[in-house]
């Protein structure tokens, strides 16, 4: 616990004091950083701890996205007071997606998630009037550092509001589903409400996400959301390891960082990112099916919380149906 | 109970068979729809049941089997622009296709599933998709290319109606390669073992059918239907031969899959069909479904065939618990 709460204490220090070395330029990216995290927890609350795998957190992203664009363009909101309410807009379509997705397990849900992320893009073409259509909508600018600060304030709502959720009854409650819903079911803990629960929970942090994406790019169309960025969310959680909290920022470094640090050093080209991507994602799941969270605990001994007494190398929350 | 499920699917497919039919026959521009429609239903029956092969063997949805046929039609491509004709570039590429996809079950599925369960394949899978699409995009780049068809462009005319050829070719080609499949896996003995190895993987095993060289067999035979697939749509006017080609029509392959029951290659054709007539007739004669709006259909579809018939209209029922 201590060796946890130092890392975790280095880790805010770092993130806050960071801004203050860098350019505007990249300080803009570092917001994009928290944008990942943010999408990357939200995914992990749905997939790690409830073991209900997601593909369509892109999509959910885009709800968040465009709810900011639309209140801002359209009616002049003050892009902060949006927040709040993509956070809601998130929450009520993860319950809608959620009530459905109880019927369904691993490889379907998969499947449906999958139509999702590409599904929702489209009908944000197609209501052009509404959301712009393809050429898009314009956000205000702000600086790098309004972005960062922004940003990064963001994730530490959301991290503390996932920690205090994680840590008592509403956590056991989803691992118990995740580890085994017939015993879950039969010692009093409804499936039903808590499956669902957790995909609200997760959806509104995602929409948040899209939020300062958005205002990242000061810009959104509905390519913004592409089926990539589902995937790439996908990647940062795979890389973080699903079911740790503290991987997600390894995660998002990972995910938003290393294109950007392999092609401005010419390592790789920019077409090259997705190969490689691609390439990492399948030796992870051959290696580390926990991701860099299992590396991490091995390197530093902590105890692995997500394992229990089965041997088996791979998360409950990865067993299908 | 099953009975009764074998009637109403019956029925439904006979009114939707009876419906086409008698469209067509009142008026040409339906009848052209239908044919164009069903031109597409091919390409998704193929892709669908190339995604049935490999569901029924392991499990596992193939989410890089639309990336693996891009890269198949690409290679066809680049075969045809190096100088080759037609056809001996179409089988060379569904050679390339059979080798290509049994190594990439080899390298990349293999060591994943020695270790893991269907879900981390199915990431697996997902990764797959990234390095492929991403392979394509590094090759050739992402500007569009031209892709040739075998077929003339012109259309024949028969009784008022003009009947688009590449269409009925591409109805034709996709048909064949499905039947040619099915026979290989009903009159062939290494179709045995491969069906063999799909339903009861440890007896096959004790009978000496060396069950992880089937799967990866059954991987290869995937990527051939996905190249002919590719290869159909990249000719057909609805697709542009680009990198993410295949995003969409992988969405309309997993509907058919899903609609034909995931585990039946029989309702996976059927259900492409029917979905490629559908939604065509359904796009031009709705006026407020958009080509846009096509793809959420398919979703909307696939949400509903899972939560009111699992099933799909040929898949076994299964019960589960809790």
């Amino acid at each position: 616990m201590k060796v946890r709460g130092l890392i975790i204490s280095a880790a805010a220090i770092t993130i806050a004091l960071i801004p203050f070395v860098l350019s505007d330029y990249h300080r803009s990216q570092g917001a994009d950083v928290a944008v990942y995290a943010m999408a990357i927890l939200g995914l992990n609350v749905v997939t790690g701890y409830t073991g209900q795998i997601s593909i369509g957190h892109g999509a959910f992203m885009a709800l968040g996205g465009y709810t900011t664009a639309i209140l801002t363009h359209n009616h002049g909101w003050n892009d902060i007071a949006t927040l709040p309410i993509a956070l809601l807009v998130g929450f009520a379509a993860g319950v809608v997606v959620g009530v459905p997705a109880l019927r369904f397990h691993g490889a379907y849900l998969a499947l449906l998630t999958f139509a999702f992320a590409l599904a929702v893009p489209q009908i944000a073409k197609n209501y052009s009037h509404f959301t712009g259509g393809t050429e898009g909508l314009a956000l205000p600018t702000h600086t790098g550092l309004w972005l960062y600060g922004v940003g990064w304030a963001c994730v530490a709502v959301i991290y503390v509001l996932t920690w205090l959720l994680l840590r008592g009854r509403t956590g056991r409650a989803f691992r118990a589903a995740r580890d085994s819903e017939v015993a879950a079911a039969s010692s009093g803990v409804s499936l039903a409400v808590y499956k669902t629960f957790a995909f609200g929970v997760s959806a509104a942090f995602a929409a948040v996400a899209g939020s300062i994406y958005v205002l990242v790019n000061n810009f959104v169309n509905p390519d913004v959301f592409g089926l990539t960025l589902s995937l790439y969310i996908l990647i940062g959680a795979v890389v973080a390891g699903l079911g740790s909290l503290w991987g997600i920022l390894v995660g998002a470094a990972f995910v938003q960082l290393l294109p950007i640090g392999l092609t401005s050093s010419h390592v790789i080209s920019a077409e090259g990112v997705p190969v490689l991507f691609g390439a990492i994602v399948i030796l992870v799941m051959a290696l580390v099916p926990l991701g860099s969270a299992e590396v991490l605990r091995m390197a530093i001994g902590l105890p692995n919380r997500i394992r229990s007494s089965h041997d088996s190398s791979t998360p409950h929350s990865l067993e299908a149906r | 109970m099953a009975a009764y499920n074998r009637y109403v699917v019956g029925a439904f497919l006979a009114a939707c068979a009876i419906f086409l039919v008698v469209g067509s026959l009142q008026s040409a521009l339906f009848a052209q729809l239908t044919v164009s429609g069903l031109a597409n239903g091919g390409i998704y029956a193929s892709l669908g049941v190339a995604l049935v092969l490999i569901y029924r063997a392991t499990q596992v949805i193939n989410f890089a089997q639309g990336a693996i046929a891009t890269f198949t039609t690409y290679v066809a491509w680049q075969l045809m622009t190096w100088g080759l004709s037609y056809w001996p570039a179409f089988f060379l590429t569904l050679g390339i296709a059979f080798v290509g996809g049994t190594l990439v079950e080899l390298i990349t599925i293999r060591p994943v599933e020695r270790r893991g369960n269907v879900l981390t394949v199915v990431i697996a899978t997902l990764g797959l998709l990234i390095l492929v699409e991403g392979s394509v995009g590094w090759i050739w780049g992402a500007e569009i290319r031209f892709m040739p068809s075998a077929f003339p462009a012109h259309s024949e005319h028969i009784g008022g109606v003009a009947f688009s050829l590449q269409d009925l070719g591409t109805i034709g080609i996709s048909v064949a390669s499905v039947i040619v499949l099915w026979a290989l896996f009903q009159f062939t003995k290494i179709g045995l073992a491969m069906r063999a190895a799909a339903f009861r993987p440890e007896a096959a095993r004790l009978v000496g059918v060396r069950v992880s060289w089937m799967l990866s067999l059954g991987w290869g035979l995937a990527a051939v239907l996905g190249a002919v697939a590719g290869m159909m749509a990249a000719a057909s006017p609805s697709v542009l031969l680009q990198p993410n080609m295949m995003d969409g029509v992988l969405i309309y392959a997993f509907a058919a899959a899903v609609l034909g029951g995931l585990e039946s290659p029989a309702g996976a054709v059927v259900a492409g069909l029917l979905i490629g007539a559908m939604l065509n007739l359904l796009g031009s004669y709705v006026s407020w479904v958009t080509p846009q709006l096509l793809l959420p259909a398919a979703f909307v579809l696939m949400l509903i065939v899972l939560l009111v018939k699992p099933s799909g209209l040929f898949g076994r029922t299964q019960v589960r618990r809790v």
